[in-house]
């Protein structure tokens, strides 16, 4: 027999004076292989118009719907209903900026994210157009796609124990964008430049190793072996810098 | 009102928006970017299976080349196309590939030596060349005649987006994301920026720029049913409609996708098909290759899904709670294959409907895919009747796909039309002065607060998600992949008859902020438009070209109907205006696509007589000044050296 399922929704709009958050219930009849884009979709469209929500590709590929599921960051589009008990409670991420109820600026936070690591490859060379393109080992190409299928939805860094004690921390996301980085031949940042950017607390050290970020990564993104591959690294980095201090 | 001026505005940062913005940055412009969404959530990120571009490195794309990438195109468009478009777009493909690789997109690589694929459903071992060892890789893709997809697995998309950004980030281009345009500024023919609403707190801004490009993607959403991102509801191609100057071309020219999964419609990439996966029907029977013996499940989109829906209206359909499908074959690719360069597949099967596709058959059937149609064009990307208005990517018809887009190509068109129509939009704005013109802006910024406050306060009573669902119902019931004079007339008049409802659409929720249900509101008279357009286009068009196909004209009509069909909406009009222009310069006689089968009328007039017209037909429409003179880009008959052609007398 179909199941009503009770919505708990946190709810806040901060345009909204004197608005106070809080939380409001909602019923809705399970149809077979529901989903939480169609039921969310469907509380808004015949009980609550103003609820507010991000989804995209509704496919698990952009990264736009992560929220708090009973407790725990993931993407609502392909979290199926029929997978949680009777009472679902939504809140929205944790440590991004509210826009409002469900809606989380991650856009704003990834961009900056962004400028901080210097994601881009760090090269002298001009694009020639009629040159034959660098070749690349085919294995590394598949090494740098693993750490770029990240969709920046922000589970790991909601799920983060630092992130939430350093607000600058880079999170699993900025590491492993650094990973990405540090596989990629094209890019010539010298391991001097990568110490300085990584070795700090908000980076590779400020990390205690609970790993929550792994458990929630809805893209399975190998994070623990990127972020050893960055100690490593940051270990040679060390000795380099030992090294110059031992000449002067 | 606050009024934000910049040299260049970009509406849209997907691939092709970005790809412009930076080609504005490059030249040393000020730009400003704006989106419904942060630009890497949009919709060229849900691309999976990859880019055509004929760099040739694989073996089985060995001497490819422009050319050849040309003549697929031309073939696939059902001759729709502007062949000198598609020219252009053919030849900057692969530098476009190079300079993605030069930015960082981690393209898959060529391997040398032996390894096993599937080519036609048999296992084959082919060789790809040591010497070719670690350059840029191809797949299979429908409609082709070399392996010519470049990839990074099955999430090309995103990672060719993810680059992108990467380097709007590093120009440090100014995004202003959650931002939505709602109606352009302009006067005496010239557009100088766009009013836009804030998405984070309902803000009304205008934006002033020297100039304004669109690129916000197709219009799949209007059929419900679609592939699309919600975000692609037609917003862009309505922006340029409703200043009653700007016309839409070729609306009717809708793609459908052989592989939508039921339930969802989540698109799996034609790259399935490309690396061997099979369409079986209700008796698990493989039944392409009888109807399409050459190009089997690799025939252009058009023609799989039209032969998919003409073996179910047979009877071979497999039935199921949520409509009829057919099913798609990985099973033999097996595991390694299928958690790799077909991850993303992998996990929506696993997530979304709960199909193993190592172990299991996935459902499909045709879907909405692509919208061909959109804002009319031209070679520059420079939109007819409205100069200092430029678009680019799916929302405009520059026009390279016609009636039928191939696979592998609209990803690629994103970042050649980026560059090259990138390039005019700076070379414009370099030259523009910028019109400061704040009481028009203002003017025009009281039109849309005066336009909410009617959606939040008036007395009507209809609901504009009620609305929605009926537009996409009407479309996809009516206006689908088989298409008849009969049904498409009932689509008119219900369309008719909701856009006399859209006045009456109230907005319940009050609340300040975002408002969802207003902006939906703020987009239902474009959809309802642009429905319109679509179905009437396709009742008038009395033939099949494409993806358009009538039952009751089944011939392509070259002698009538070869040409583009553009609608305006003047002012104040009550009803659309359909006029026809010659769809470009002519190279390639039009002649047998070589899949699909159907009937032809033969045009009547010489290429030289057609071609005499081109351009003065397509200027009395709007088409402004090209930098360069119409053709040059075309090199007369260099197909003649190419297959099938050069074994011909």
């Amino acid at each position: 027999m179909a199941r009503t399922l009770t919505f708990k929704i946190f709810r806040y709009n901060p345009t909204k004076e004197n608005d106070e958050p809080h939380i409001d219930t909602f019923e809705l009849e399970e149809t077979p292989r529901l989903n939480l884009f169609t039921a969310l979709h469907r509380i808004r469209e015949k009980q609550a118009p103003d609820l507010m929500f991000d989804f995209v590709c509704r496919a698990g590929i952009c990264g736009s719907c992560a929220m708090m599921i009973n407790g725990r960051p993931t993407l609502a589009c392909r979290t199926l209903t029929s997978d949680l008990a009777d009472t679902i409670e939504l809140y929205p991420l944790p440590f991004f900026k509210l826009l409002g109820d469900l809606s989380v600026d991650t856009g704003v936070w990834f961009h900056d994210m962004a400028k901080r690591v210097e994601s881009w490859i760090h090269t002298g060379k001009v694009f020639d157009p009629n040159v034959e393109e660098e070749r690349m080992d085919n294995a590394v190409a598949n090494k740098i796609y693993e750490s770029e299928r990240c969709i920046e939805c922000g589970c790991c860094v909601a799920a983060c124990a630092t992130a939430q004690v350093y607000p600058d921390f880079l999170g699993a996301a900025g590491l492993n964008r650094i990973g990405r980085f540090l596989f990629d031949p094209r890019d010539h940042r010298g391991e001097q430049e990568w110490f300085e950017l990584v070795s700090t607390d908000i980076g590779v050290f400020g990390c205690i190793g609970m790993m929550a970020c792994d458990d929630v990564c809805p893209k399975d993104l190998p994070l623990l072996e990127v972020f050893s591959y960055i100690r490593r690294k940051m270990n040679s980095g060390v000795k380099v810098a030992v090294k110059e201090l031992d000449l002067a | 009102m606050k009024i934000i001026s910049t040299e260049v505005l970009v509406i849209g940062a997907g691939l092709a928006g970005e790809r412009a913005a930076i080609a504005s940055a490059q030249a040393g412009l000020d730009v400003t970017m704006l989106s419904l969404v942060p630009p890497r959530r949009s919709h060229s990120a849900a691309a999976q299976g990859g880019m055509q571009a004929s760099l040739g490195n694989s073996v089985k794309g060995e001497g490819d080349n422009p050319t050849i990438h040309w003549l697929d195109t031309v073939k696939g468009s059902d001759w729709g196309a502007d062949q000198e478009v598609a020219r252009i777009f053919a030849d900057n493909a692969p530098i476009a590939m190079r300079e993605m690789a030069h930015f960082g997109v981690p393209w898959n690589r060529v391997e040398g030596g032996p390894r096993e694929v599937y080519i036609k459903g048999k296992k084959t071992t082919i060789v790809e060349d040591h010497a070719k060892e670690g350059l840029i890789t191809a797949r299979d893709f429908g409609g082709t005649a070399k392996w010519r997809t470049c990839y990074t697995a099955d999430g090309t998309g995103h990672t060719v987006l993810y680059a992108m950004d990467n380097l709007a980030v590093q120009l440090d281009i100014t995004i202003h994301d959650r931002m939505e345009a709602i109606s352009l500024i302009h006067e005496h023919g010239v557009c100088i920026g766009a009013i836009v609403r804030s998405l984070r707190d309902g803000e009304i801004v205008a934006y002033l720029a020297k100039a304004t490009a669109i690129a916000t993607g197709g219009y799949g959403r209007l059929y419900g049913e679609s592939t699309n991102a919600i975000i692609n509801e037609g917003t862009g191609s309505w922006l340029a409609l409703q200043t009653g100057l700007v016309p839409l071309g070729n609306m009717e020219a809708v793609q459908f996708h052989p592989t939508g999964i039921v339930p969802t419609d989540i698109l799996v990439t034609e790259g399935c098909r490309g690396d061997g996966g099979l369409l079986l029907d209700v008796d698990e029977y493989r039944f392409m290759p009888e109807y399409e013996p050459e190009k089997q499940e690799l025939a252009s989109r058009d023609v799989v899904s039209r032969r998919m829906k003409q073996h179910m209206l047979k009877g071979k359909g497999v039935k199921s709670s949520y409509g009829e499908h057919l099913w798609l074959d990985l099973r033999h690719l097996g595991e390694e294959h299928l958690t790799t360069k077909l991850r993303e597949v992998y996990d929506i099967c696993m997530y979304f409907i709960g199909v193993n596709p190592i172990k299991e058959l996935i459902p499909v059937r045709p879907t909405q895919h692509y919208s061909m149609g959109g804002i009319r064009v031209n070679k520059d990307g420079h939109a007819y009747g409205l100069k200092g208005l430029f678009a680019l990517g799916e929302v405009a018809n520059w026009d390279m796909h016609g009636f039928n887009r191939l696979g592998g190509n609209s990803l690629a068109e994103t970042v050649v039309a980026g560059k090259v129509v990138g390039e005019k939009i700076a070379a414009y704005a370099k030259s523009a002065e910028l019109n400061a013109n704040v009481s028009l802006a203002e003017k025009f910024g009281k039109e849309q607060t005066d336009l909410i406050a009617h959606l939040l306060n008036n007395n009507g009573t209809e609901n504009v998600y009620t609305l929605r669902d009926e537009i996409a119902s009407l479309l996809t019931e009516h206006v689908h992949i088989f298409r008849t004079g009969e049904a498409l007339e009932k689509a008119v008049s219900g369309l008719k008859s909701i856009l006399d409802r859209v006045k009456n659409v109230k907005v319940s929720a009050s609340a300040p902020g975002m408002n969802p249900e207003l902006s939906q509101a703020l987009r239902i008279e474009g959809m309802a438009k642009q429905a319109y357009i679509i179905a009437k286009g396709a009742l008038l068009r009395t033939e099949s070209r494409g993806a358009h196909t009538r039952e009751d004209y089944p011939a392509r009509d070259d002698k009538n109907w070869l040409n583009r069909t553009l609608a305006f909406w003047p002012a104040g009009a009550e009803e659309a205006v359909f006029k026809y222009e010659p769809v470009g310069p002519l190279d390639l006689p039009p002649g047998d696509r070589g899949y699909g089968g159907g009937q032809m009328v033969d045009m009547d007039l010489t290429l030289e007589e057609y071609n005499a017209k081109v351009d003065t037909e397509q200027t009395t429409l709007g088409k402004h000044p090209t930098i360069e003179p119409m053709g040059v880009r075309l090199p007369k008959e260099a197909w003649r050296a190419e297959s099938p052609y050069k074994d011909a007398k």
